[in-house]
């Protein structure tokens, strides 16, 4: 009994206040032993992680997310106030909370311990970012906070090495002494007067502990001159924005094609020693394409991460919200959702990852159900196949040409139906809702540490490959498994798809597509489009039986343009702008919001939305004889 | 109290929300009516607490957005908070 009340793993918590620094303390402590789930029922992420001290003491400590009190605002804020009353179902109840204050700004922190304080649960105050502080001129008397707070005080430096050391060595003292068990909280939600006497009493204490030097971070102050500056602010943000778009959209390319070409490689490899039929064709058409698929993304998605974790850990994150608040805002939009929406240009895989950079959960949903009308690279094949296909190469005006004119009407018809919805959904669905005012802090400015980036980059790396990646691959294998079953019967004539369950769902669903023009061929490709939108050109190719080769994207357009009316050509361009032609963006929207509810809204309005829209275009360019 | 020194009173303490940029003073009262945000109000008040925003706080207006000069970057004591115009009307200063 007792050797294992003295080995046993201890549970201890992390909290604090958003910028903090907690979550590079977090790193500094655990490195890459963390693991990354979702609290059970909620969209909020658990961090974990073991930290094996000097004298052998285990300690999982569970990073919990951030909050200014125990009132819990927000479904993150809750998990917190639950975990730390140990009301959390199947979460064991902290036996120390580690609370992290940023040493250069203690105000909030101090009144989130004051707080804390009163649930007369174990308790360490650690004071982060000291080497900053002390760089600063701020000078901290360590014993009179300790004394007049009542809690133990430690410091720490998370982004310097053996800036932990002493904390590590706290806690690995405190694993030692006996467990304090817990005990019913009677704890009850602050109200506005405890509130201001917790922060009265913080600026108390911080005047007779603290000595702050008069000026203020010269450096935030001078960068902000230049940043935060309404016009040219602005401007720089956009320089920002668009360096990062080119980075997703154009850097990440060549790595996506190594990746699909050496998949591809892979599957001719697997088509040369496998015996044709069945296993061949699961091996390479469903297993090997299917991994392909998703790890195709990760470039995207590194790249992405790179930059929002640069600007997170610089501190520019909060500015460019600053920024863009208004214009979002007009929109029914949160400030930060303009990096997952830009992001989506590239593919909405990465833009809905990104949606976590917003904190509050509608925003954030709003966010990603919108994300998917972005035009996304997946489309530019499509676009283009039918536009040199079905729209005359001539000048408008003299000055631009038609097919590029075209090209832009689908970009700004993306645009228009994404910020619409989000009009509409804020107008009809959550009128009644508080929208969280825009409030937020603006931290000083950091420089990001390349270790806490690197393990920020393996998270998302392991998340999107563990969580999002099963998901997408079980969805490759059926839409591949609908595509090859039956088989054709020997001696057929028509191409292998012709005969599969693909092509009955493309017949099944033809009447009811019949109404935006479309025939049947078009129905049956659109089922492996599912896939990715691009597959489905592919796929026209294998239903009107073109062999592949050098020149077949021309020749399926000459195919096209002599079997399609324009009508049928505009409807389909209409219909690529809105319909949830993705199975990998349906699966990283279930595993983002946690629910297939969500998912099934998202496919519905684009579905609605992409009918509607065809059939209207059909049905005028059908009148005017298009 | 009499109408002269009601507004002087008025005068001398006016709503953050209505100061312009390099305006810097001391919080005399967050006062917040009903309306003010479209969250309650009592509500409005316990998140400007917790954002550092209490009588007594030195404040400064750094930064304004482009349109409509809105939202504000406000220096709180030692740290900076940008909010909208809308609910800094309910932090009164001198």
């Amino acid at each position: 009994m007792n050797v294992i009340a003295r080995t046993g793993v201890r549970h201890f918590a992390l909290i604090g206040t958003p910028n903090s620094g907690k979550t590079a303390l977090f790193n500094a402590l655990t490195g890459s032993r963390q693991k990354v789930a979702n609290y059970p029922g909620v969209t909020v992420e658990r961090k974990s992680g073991a930290v094996e001290t000097a004298s052998g003491n285990i300690i999982t400590l569970v990073d919990l997310p951030g909050t200014y009190s125990l009132r819990a605002r927000s479904p993150d804020e809750e998990v917190t106030r639950d975990v730390v009353l140990g009301r959390f179902p199947g979460e064991t109840m902290p036996e120390l909370l580690v609370c992290v204050a940023d040493a250069t700004n203690l105000r909030l922190g101090l009144r989130l311990v004051i707080e804390l304080k009163q649930l007369g649960r174990p308790l360490l105050l650690v004071l982060n970012m000291i080497d900053i502080a002390h760089r600063r001129a701020i000078g901290i008397d360590l014993d009179q906070l300790s004394a007049e707070l009542g809690v133990p005080v430690v410091t720490a430096a998370a982004v310097r090495r053996g800036g932990t050391d002493v904390l590590v060595h706290r806690l690995d003292q405190m694993a030692g002494e006996p467990r304090c068990p817990p005990e019913d909280s009677t704890w009850t939600a602050t109200t506005t007067s405890e509130l201001r006497a917790a922060q009265r009493e913080a600026d108390r204490i911080i005047a007779l502990a603290v000595h702050m030097p008069m000026k203020p971070d010269t450096l935030t102050t001078r960068l902000d001159a230049v940043l935060l500056h309404p016009l040219a602010g602005l401007l720089i943000l956009l320089f920002v924005l668009f360096v990062m778009f080119q980075a997703v959209f154009t850097w990440a390319q060549p790595l996506m094609d190594l990746i699909s070409s050496g998949f591809d490689a892979l599957g001719a490899l697997t088509h040369e020693v496998l015996p044709a039929g069945l296993l061949q064709s699961f091996i390479q058409d469903g297993v090997i394409s299917g991994v392909g698929s998703v790890v195709v993304f990760l470039p995207q998605i590194l790249i992405l991460f790179l930059f929002i974790l640069l600007l997170e850990d610089f501190g520019y994150m909060a500015r460019a919200a600053f920024l863009m608040d208004r214009i979002m805002g007009g929109a029914g939009l949160h400030g930060r959702a303009f990096i997952p929406l830009l992001s989506s240009f590239a593919c909405a895989i990465p833009g809905i990852m990104a949606a976590r950079v917003i904190d509050n959960r509608r925003d954030r949903l709003m966010t990603i159900l919108v994300a998917p009308l972005m035009t996304c690279s997946a489309r530019i094949p499509v676009y283009t196949l039918i536009i040199s296909a079905f729209i005359p190469a001539r000048e408008v005006w003299g000055l631009f040409s038609l097919q590029g004119l075209v090209m832009f009407a689908l970009y700004a018809a993306g645009i228009i139906a994404a910020l619409s919805v989000s009009f509409l959904a804020k107008f009809f669905f959550w009128r009644e809702d508080q929208t969280p005012p825009f409030m937020l802090e603006l931290p000083d400015y950091k420089l990001p540490r390349p270790r806490s980036i690197a393990i920020g980059l393996l998270t998302r790396a392991k998340m999107f490959l563990q969580r999002a990646g099963t998901t997408i691959f079980s969805m490759m294998v059926v839409i591949w498994f609908l595509a090859s079953f039956p088989r054709p019967p020997e001696g057929a004539t028509r191409s292998a798809i012709d005969y599969s369950l693909a092509a009955m769902i493309g017949h099944w669903i033809e009447p009811l597509l019949a109404p935006v023009g479309f025939n049947w061929q078009i129905s049956v490709a659109l089922v492996p489009g599912m896939a990715a939108r691009e597959v489905a050109v592919a796929a026209l190719g294998t239903v009107y039986a073109i062999q592949d080769g050098k020149d077949a994207a021309e020749q399926i357009g000459h195919v096209l343009a002599s079997q399609w009316s324009l009508a049928t050509a505009l409807a389909l361009l209409v219909w690529y702008i809105f319909a949830p032609q993705c199975a990998s963006t349906l699966a990283v929207i279930k595993r983002e919001t946690g629910s297939w509810r969500w998912m099934a809204i998202t496919f519905g309005y684009m579905l609605a939305l992409a009918y509607l829209a065809s059939w209207v275009t059909y049905s005028i360019a059908a009148a005017f004889g298009g | 109290m009499s109408e002269s020194s009601q507004s002087l009173q008025e005068r001398q303490y006016v709503p953050l929300g209505e100061a312009r940029r390099g305006f810097r003073g001391r919080i005399h009262a967050i006062i917040v009516k009903e309306g003010t945000s479209q969250l309650p109000a009592e509500e409005l008040e316990r998140r400007l607490i917790e954002l550092g925003f209490i009588e007594g706080a030195l404040v400064e207006i750094l930064h304004e957005g482009i349109f409509g000069r809105d939202p504000i970057a406000v220096r709180v004591n030692a740290a900076s908070v940008a909010l909208r115009r809308r609910e800094a009307m309910a932090i009164l200063v001198s």
